[in-house]
């Protein structure tokens, strides 16, 4: 069977039922809860993980409550000491770890293909693999707390307070492989990112056509390929120093407790920014549609978003500011730290351009992007006064710093997501969330949001340090606290309203079209959901935004096989047709790479042997994965292809 | 077709947490506040240094790591390192071998401690409380080993003069005949 | 807004934990810097956000500018509204450059200040962090008058103080906002810290770096005295305990030196010379016990000494259990020891 050569042409109108019927045998997942399994389809894994990240959201958002049921008054005993320190790092670690990040990986997951017009991510297997990954990661903390060995040294888990003397038991170890865990499941995001960008892009989709959140995605997998090592490589110090007895942070023998800091730190701060670049782009990338206009200033919302990333790996030391650095060290993190509020103004300034010249619809996608822009501009300013290290030094570790925090993330990456998920929800099942719910959602949520931590601003000026389970009565602390307190009831039941939009909405909601916002961007030229295969024919795109430059003539690639997986692959700045590269068929070797991994992980807190236990059985699942197959033989040869007129 | 067995799976799920729950780690407890076995068992154990005294095997907290960590704390804060080292022994015999005197089961050690032994181990039972004498027990018997490897304590952030608790293998305890009394009985312990 | 409104109220409870209520240099030159800071933010956020609201709820006539491209109803191009925009734009970008150099230069010259050295005249105070109490000892030349407490640091007004600071366990932080920012007590560093009090007052602070199970309840007070109050203080520290003329607090001390207390407290003048916990000698005269969490009073101290578990679960004292008549002696006795 000759492979056929790839036609850039116009669709032809035919009945193209059969055709469809095709496309879903070779690319639809096989039924039942083998099919479950095994898939492959980054629809499936992407809309998984939303799934699962945001049940670790509302656990971490339950913790939350818990703790600000405990601080709503002085001297309470809702929880004591020990469960509160366990209560305040799950909550940190769920939400960073376990929340954030993998959340805006999944949203990319499931939408860069789609947006970049293609058939599935680089490497279908390996995304299942990251997702069984992150399930047994989150799952393995989880039962951990359960089994009173969650970790209680916070998120960030300072030596030598998590060391092997003052942390007894597995609560730090636990905590240190979750890490783990974690990172792995990002790097393989981040692979798959990259290299489904850099290579998989539709014919026509230069480099500067292709979506902001697009471009937020790659600098965001670059940023992840160089953060995570850093934390990886903490986390194996600090699990090496606890059962092994190596000396990385024990100052008697030469090792460093300020080691522990900057490492973590050198992660921590592009982690911030790993969660917020996601967000951003997906603000550039909704706006669109709510104002009838293209983002203003594309090229300077590339380079603000590009500049972010570089600079983000600068700023890491302003989280150690009270530990006695060197003056002239330190000022240079206050220059870099003041520095990188030039590109989020650029972007800021080129939304607001964009809102101005653009003709605004009030829909809830657009509510979250004003309540984002609201919120975020706060915590920007406050960021830019703690970059000062005198201002720091007050106000470091105290709740002026939890404050500014949740600013910038709740309402920085928060807020977007929830406008996304209300923009895309129609996108993934078909069906409209509803309006007057999201409006509830929306104002409960930017009321509570302030009540809860505008208050925080003052209390840390009044002397209230951060992850502290009780205060005395005599500090004056509890009327802002209590009003706090309510704040989070407030946003509580904002998350309960967005809940029952979700699940009455499944049932009931709208049936939206293919494109019920009117946008640009190439998701919306498919059905809703998208079928398995995304677009019977492959998209040619001929400006920035996909759907309105179109012209008048719907271009489209054919060719790419029919008969078995296949995508067709482009240069990576023009995106010109390169060759077409086969994808695997579903297989259940990433279920079990994933568990011989989680078997290795887990079982490595407990014993050395767990070593040679978990090569064996990842060396037989990794056989299994690179096992030739005879589909794989068959298809061996990717033929460049050339460009034929239509 | 995914929705159904994703309900399957958080039933699953829910359930094993549950178990989880109740199951809560016996390694991981942490009580501030504690009655464990006191005085008088252990009496009952100092009258013959092979008696069933009625504490387990492993002592109340051999299995438990914050209790662990207590002895281990205590073990420097008390001196006891001014005649046992960090377990090597000096004036006192060596704790983290396989040789014991007046015995090896907790209630042998609880009687050492608390009672005192000829030749110089003062008697601390006025000195520290019950729970604190339990604590040191744990921890003195995992210097040899003994009790829970997952609970025992790691490397001290000082200077290293012994392998940590729970990179110690396991030896099994044997008695030896105790030495002639050269000493009048021990005078109440004080560091 | 609401929070503004109850941020003066919180201003006026008058908390001597206030950084924005400072009694010294340092904590005046940050807190010039937060007034600073303030209205810079309050503007520049007012800005954007009635840019926001304006741009999003101008009216625009029905047909203005639209135009149908890809089959979507989008706003027509215009380049010459683009060009102008992209001045605007540009323009807010310089501004806001000019402004974070402003705020940068304002940093670095109070930091400057700050860090510059007091001078030779300085009180010097070593502070080292313990999980989860504070020991203080100011050193002199002369070893023997060197003074040992813990908790509470006394200080001459108008004098600068350098603390030397360091931890024998996991890493602390020293901060009592109303005197100046704060420093981290690390284990196998010593960090130094000048500050000065410039008014008479009772200053509390909190450790700020989580430390353990009982970070919640490791407070510091800093007494700021007239010079010549600080050198009675400070000749009175340097006393021995005295035995007791009441019986009753003369009782306490047997009980002291036959229990527990001894294993881990010290107090010069009697055989009880262990480290383990805060040094004991002068703890009459302290205002509050466990690390500035309760008044130091008979009813507290009895509480404290039968079960430290209850009030503070965590900490490394054990409960005591004694006869309440022995209990009562030994209280006695602590509340002698001033």
């Amino acid at each position: 069977m000759t492979a056929p050569t790839l036609v850039i042409g116009e669709p032809v109108p035919v009945d193209d039922r059969a055709e469809r019927e095709q496309m879903d045998r070779v690319w639809g997942s096989k039924p039942g809860f083998w099919g479950w399994l095994t898939t492959t389809n980054h629809k499936e894994i992407g809309k998984r993980y939303i799934t699962t990240a945001f049940i670790f959201f509302l656990l971490g958002g339950i913790e939350a409550a818990m703790m600000r049921t405990q601080l709503s008054r002085p001297e309470n005993s809702f929880l004591g000491p020990d469960k509160y320190n366990q209560i305040f790092t799950m909550h940190g670690t769920t939400m960073m770890f376990l929340f954030a990040v993998p959340i805006m990986e999944a949203i990319g997951l499931y939408f860069v293909p789609l947006m970049v017009g293609t058939r599935n991510v680089a490497f279908p297997r390996l995304n299942a693999f990251g997702y069984w990954l992150f399930l047994i990661g989150g799952s393995f903390l989880y039962v951990q707390f359960f089994l009173n060995t969650g970790p209680d040294v916070g998120w960030f888990s300072y030596v030598p307070l998590s060391g092997p003397q003052f942390s007894p038991g597995k609560r730090a170890d636990t905590w240190a492989q979750t890490i783990t865990f974690t990172e792995i499941v990002a790097i393989v995001g981040a692979i798959e990112l990259i290299v489904t960008i850099f290579k998989q892009r539709a014919v026509g989709m230069s480099l500067n056509r292709i979506p902001i959140f697009v471009w937020a995605m790659l600098v965001t997998a670059f940023m992840i390929m160089f953060a995570m090592p850093a934390v990886a490589t903490a986390s194996m110090y600090l699990a090496l120093d606890r059962l092994v007895g190596t000396h990385f942070f024990n100052p008697a023998e030469g090792g460093d407790v300020l080691l522990w800091q900057h490492m973590f730190w050198f992660f921590g701060h592009p982690e911030v920014y790993i969660i917020f670049l996601p967000a951003t782009g997906l603000v550039s990338t909704m706006l669109p549609a709510f104002t009838r206009r293209p983002v203003f200033g594309y090229p300077a919302m590339v380079l603000a978003l590009i500049s972010v990333a570089f600079m983000a790996f600068g700023l890491w030391v302003h989280h150690m500011f009270a530990t006695g650095i060197p003056q002239l060290a330190a000022s240079f993190f206050t220059a870099t730290s003041t520095m990188i509020a030039i590109p989020s103004g650029v972007q800021i300034f080129c939304w607001l351009a964009t809102i101005w010249s653009g003709r605004p619809r009030f829909a809830t996608p657009m509510l979250f992007i004003l309540g984002f822009i609201f919120l975020f501009v706060i915590g920007g300013v406050t960021g830019v006064m703690i970059a000062s290290v005198p201002f720091d030094l007050q106000v470091h570790d105290t709740f002026f710093i939890v404050a500014h925090f949740h600013y910038v993330l709740v309402g920085g990456a928060v807020f977007p997501l929830f406008g996304a998920i209300y923009y895309w929800f129609p996108k993934v099942t078909g069906r409209m969330l509803s309006e007057k719910l999201g409006k509830w959602n929306f104002w409960l949520f930017l009321i509570g949001m302030n009540m809860t931590f505008f208050p925080m601003h003052w209390l840390g000026f009044y002397g209230m340090p951060r992850r502290v389970y009780t205060y005395l009565a005599s500090t004056g602390w509890g009327p802002l606290n209590l009003l706090a307190s309510v704040g989070a009831l407030v946003i509580a039941i904002s998350v309960i309203v967005f809940l029952v939009n979700v699940v009455t909405s499944l049932r009931h909601g709208e049936i939206a079209g293919d494109n019920p916002w009117d946008a640009d961007t190439l998701e919306w030229a498919t059905t809703s959901p998208p079928p398995a295969y995304n677009f019977l024919h492959l998209p040619v795109v001929q400006g920035r935004s996909a759907l309105w430059d179109e012209g008048d003539e719907h271009q489209v690639a054919v060719g790419t096989s029919t008969e078995r997986r296949e995508v067709l692959l482009t240069t990576t700045l023009d995106a010109q047709p390169d060759s077409r590269e086969s994808h695997p068929h579903d297989s259940i070797w990433p279920l079990a790479m994933a568990l011989a991994i989680g078997v290795l992980f887990i079982t490595a807190i407990f014993t050395p042997l767990a070593l040679p236990i978990g090569a064996v059985l990842g060396f037989i699942a990794f056989a299994g994965w690179a096992w030739p197959t005879k589909e794989d033989v068959e298809s061996e040869s990717d033929e460049k292809v050339s460009l034929e007129g239509a | 077709m995914c929705s159904r067995f994703a309900d399957r799976a958080v039933r699953a799920g829910t359930a094993v947490i549950a178990i989880a729950a109740l199951a809560a780690c016996p390694r991981e407890r942490r009580t501030f506040h504690d009655s464990p076995p006191a005085a008088s068992v252990a009496a009952e154990s100092a009258k013959s240094v092979r008696s069933d005294s009625g504490v387990s095997r492993e002592g109340p907290y051999g299995d438990n790591a914050y209790a662990l960590y207590q002895g281990k704390t205590l073990f420097a804060a008390f001196n006891c390192m001014g005649c046992h080292s960090h377990g090597g022994g000096g004036m006192g015999p060596p704790l983290m071998d396989s040789a014991w005197i007046y015995g090896y089961e907790p209630a042998n050690i609880y009687a050492t401690i608390a009672n005192g032994r000829p030749n110089g181990m003062p008697s601390f039972k006025n000195r520290i409380t019950p729970q604190q004498i339990w604590e040191l027990v744990a921890y003195v018997r995992s210097m040899s080993g003994q009790g829970s490897k997952a609970a025992r304590t790691s490397r001290n952030d000082e200077m290293e003069v012994r392998a940590a608790e729970s990179q110690t293998t396991t030896e099994k305890p044997v008695l030896v005949t105790p030495p002639p009394t050269v000493n009048p009985p021990a005078q109440e312990g004080h560091p | 807004m609401a929070g503004a409104l109850l941020a003066c109220a919180g201003c006026s409870l008058h908390n001597t934990q206030n950084a924005l209520d400072a009694s010294g240099p340092q904590s005046q030159r940050i807190e010039g810097l937060w007034w600073l800071f303030l209205p810079i933010a309050a503007v520049v956020w007012v800005i954007v956000i009635a840019v926001m609201l304006w741009g999003a709820a101008r009216k625009r006539s029905p047909r203005e500018g639209m135009e149908t491209r890809g089959g979507a109803e989008v706003v027509a191009g215009d380049e010459a509204r683009d060009r102008r925009m992209t001045r605007i734009v540009a323009g807010g970008v310089i501004v806001t450059v000019v402004i974070l150099f402003l705020m940068l230069v304002a940093d670095f010259r109070v930091g400057q200040a700050l860090t510059m050295a007091p001078g030779t005249q300085a009180v010097p105070i070593k502070v080292t962090g313990h999980q989860f109490w504070w020991e203080v000892q100011y050193p002199d030349s002369v070893p023997n008058k060197t003074v040992i407490t813990a908790n509470e640091i006394h200080i001459p007004v108008g004098v600068p103080v350098v603390m030397e600071l360091t931890s024998l366990d996991v890493i602390h932080s020293f901060w009592v906002p109303s005197l100046t920012g704060k420093k981290d007590l690390l284990p196998g560093y010593r960090r130094s810290l000048w500050f000065r009090a410039d008014t008479p007052g009772v200053y509390r602070g909190q450790c700020a770096e989580y430390c353990g199970l009982e970070h919640a309840k490791m407070s510091v007070l800093v007494i700021a005295q007239k010079p010549q109050d600080f050198a009675a203080w400070r000749a009175a520290q340097l006393d021995s305990a005295t035995t007791p003329s009441d019986s009753l607090a003369l009782r306490g001390k047997t009980v002291f030196m036959g229990t527990t207390c001894v294993m881990c407290h010290s107090i010069s003048g009697t055989s009880a010379a262990a480290t383990a916990g805060p040094d004991l000698t002068h703890v009459g005269s302290r205002r509050m016990i466990a690390a500035n969490t309760l008044p130091n009073t008979d009813a507290n101290l009895y509480a404290w000494i039968s079960d430290p578990q209850r009030i503070k679960p965590g900490v490394l004292m054990p409960a005591t259990k004694l006869d309440p008549r022995d209990m009562q002696a030994l209280v006695a006795y602590l509340r002698h020891l001033k």
